[in-house]
């Protein structure tokens, strides 16, 4: 099994990048779950959303507290939320950041970096204010972990995004692109 | 053909209540049920569903509104949660004495104050006494399944009664699992058209809901209810097994058995902890362990029959309960005690009170609820109820 937990800002999309890579993984013929912590939801406060993958089907229903991958949607929660709580070892941490993984301050981990927000703004995802970066970090985290083929990333995209199934997908493969590995 | 989508439990409700065509939808939303009746209402406005969406200002007035279109003869839906559920007590009554087979999708959670929206029964458990049959799920494709199947059984002319399926807040509801949907031609050729013989028609008036006398019809009334419920735990049952037959799928009983017919310690529990247990028997079977699950799935009609023959040989049996009773304890463990007592055999039987207003069950939850079972069969001395992962202080003596 393989759990994902992903961190973001009311408005960025991380609920629906948890859905993408849930049915992106029943493509490739896996059970999934995807679910997100529901506090206070409000635009701009952290949100916090989970997916399961697995060969058998998935049968627990609790939280995720030892994800094997994190994915953070803004780099500014780094300084609010406890990120890598819990992360598995080894664990991959991919992170929305112009950094580099080597500037992250999270070397005990493997990191990896994307500009998301200038690949989602070039694409016309969201405002300057309110990216909306979830489909580019999910092109990065199939790049950095394999645990997800881009191509059914991809697939996905348009079913489950409620506008713009073509700028997000374009931005997707960017990400794939532009990701930068540190291990 | 059936689709499998990756799909939340909510959006399963409302896929469900189109392919079953209910054609009468009041609605009002609550957290964390919103997005069924918002899923429907995009259904019935791009024209996919046919149906009566009506906006009511109340769950009250929802319920009574399914309870009218319902005695015309005409197929209603409607979903609710906690605070709205229990703002229904009364039309809940209304609907099951009325006879009239409303079905309703229950998202479970915890009632205020303090305000919490999170998994939790105590809602549809203090509707225990209205006359709905109720059914807790533990997946999402259970969800759809319920709902095509207690539409299948509640019309039937010699049941007629209304039911909740209900699904735990935010672990069913918000999240997404893999469902296989059927088309609408495979629900068309399992489900006929609800065409009840008595109804309410401006071309021939009859009055419904009258009064009557202590020395009338009354009790007769409510005995009805009560055989019609004896009847559904059957009719269940036999259409599980056409359900199964049509869709390729099992539904199963009124209870499910999980490694439970050879183990000494069995717990009972309902919806999604029980979907975690099937995990956590397995793990303490490969490490030799003698337990088993139990789980209940109809709470009305309650499977005491079925009950009995699960659970007689075990050595001890433990009941997890996400609501509680104040003043006594959780309502599973009253009940199952309550099947047991008649019953040749009785094992010792513990309750435990989990996961209230959301706490998360983990696995490691009930691996220390075995751990516990295990104690009280080797022969130490326990508390009959017993609060589970309380923070702070342990559970006070008084």
């Amino acid at each position: 099994m393989k759990e994902i937990r992903f961190h973001g800002r009311g408005g960025q999309g991380a609920v629906i990048a948890s859905n993408i890579l849930a049915n992106a993984a029943f493509l490739e013929g896996k059970d999934v779950q995807a679910f997100p912590f529901f506090g206070v939801e409000r635009r701009g406060a952290p949100v916090t959303a989970f997916t399961r993958l697995d060969e058998k089907p998935i049968r627990i229903k609790y939280f995720i507290y030892n994800p094997n991958y994190v994915i953070v949607l803004d780099e500014s929660l780094l300084k609010a939320v406890d990120v890598t709580a819990g992360l598995k070892d080894p664990g991959i941490v991919v992170v929305n950041s112009k950094r580099t993984p080597e500037e992250m301050e999270l070397s005990q981990y493997k990191v990896a970096t994307v500009d998301a927000t200038s690949i989602a703004l070039d694409n016309g995802l969201g405002s300057k204010v309110s990216p909306i970066v979830n489909t580019v970090m999910l092109g990065a985290f199939s790049i950095a972990t394999s645990v997800i083929k881009l191509e059914s990333i991809l697939e996905s995209i348009p079913g489950q995004v409620p506008i713009k199934a073509e700028e997000n997908t374009k931005a997707c493969k960017t990400a794939a692109e532009k990701i930068v590995l540190h291990w | 053909m059936s689709t499998k989508k990756v799909i939340s439990g909510n959006y399963t409700a409302s896929y469900a209540s189109m392919l079953c065509r209910a054609e009468v939808v009041p609605a009002y939303p609550i957290t964390p049920q919103t997005t069924i009746v918002e899923k429907i209402a995009e259904f019935v406005a791009s024209g996919q569903m046919k149906a009566q969406y009506i906006n009511v200002e109340s769950e009250h007035s929802a319920m009574a509104a399914c309870i009218s279109a319902a005695l015309t003869g005409v197929r209603t839906f409607t979903a609710t949660s906690a605070h709205g559920l229990v703002l229904m007590h009364e039309m809940l009554h209304w609907a099951a004495g009325a006879r009239t087979p409303v079905i309703m999708a229950n998202i479970n959670r915890a009632l205020a104050p303090p305000w919490n929206v999170w998994a939790d029964h105590t809602d549809s458990m203090s509707q225990r006494d209205t006359g709905w049959i109720q059914i807790y799920c533990s997946s999402n494709q259970e969800v759809l399944d319920t709902l095509i199947l207690c539409y299948k059984v509640c019309e039937q002319p010699d049941i007629m009664l209304p039911a909740m399926v209900n699904l735990d807040a935010f672990i069913l509801s918000h999240t997404s699992e893999v469902v296989d949907v059927p088309d609408q031609k495979e629900v068309d050729d399992f489900l006929p058209q609800f065409n009840p013989e008595i109804k309410l028609d401006v071309d021939e008036p009859l009055s419904f809901g009258t009064l009557a006398f202590p020395s009338s019809w009354y009790m007769e009334w409510r005995y009805k209810i009560q055989h019609a419920h004896d009847l559904a735990a059957k009719r269940l049952v036999e259409e599980a097994k056409a359900f199964e037959k049509h869709f390729g799928r099992p539904w199963g009983g009124l209870i499910e058995e999980y490694r439970s017919k050879d183990a000494e310690i069995i717990l009972v529990t309902m919806s999604t902890i029980a979907s975690t247990t099937k995990d956590v028997v397995d793990s303490l079977r490969d490490q030799g362990r003698d337990v088993g699950l139990v789980r209940i799935k109809s709470f009305r009609p309650f499977p005491t029959k079925d009950l009995r023959e699960a659970l007689g040989h075990a050595k001890v049996v433990g009941v997890a309960d996400r609501s509680h009773t104040f003043g006594n304890e959780g309502p599973l463990f009253t009940e199952v005690k309550g099947a047991l007592y008649n019953h040749d055999r009785r094992p010792p039987l513990v309750g435990f009170t989990v996961g209230i207003g959301g706490r998360d069950v983990l696995g490691s939850t009930i691996e220390g609820l075995y751990d516990h079972l295990e104690k009280v069969a080797d022969g130490e001395a326990y508390k009959e109820v017993r609060w589970i992962d309380l923070i702070g202080d342990e559970e006070e003596v008084v």
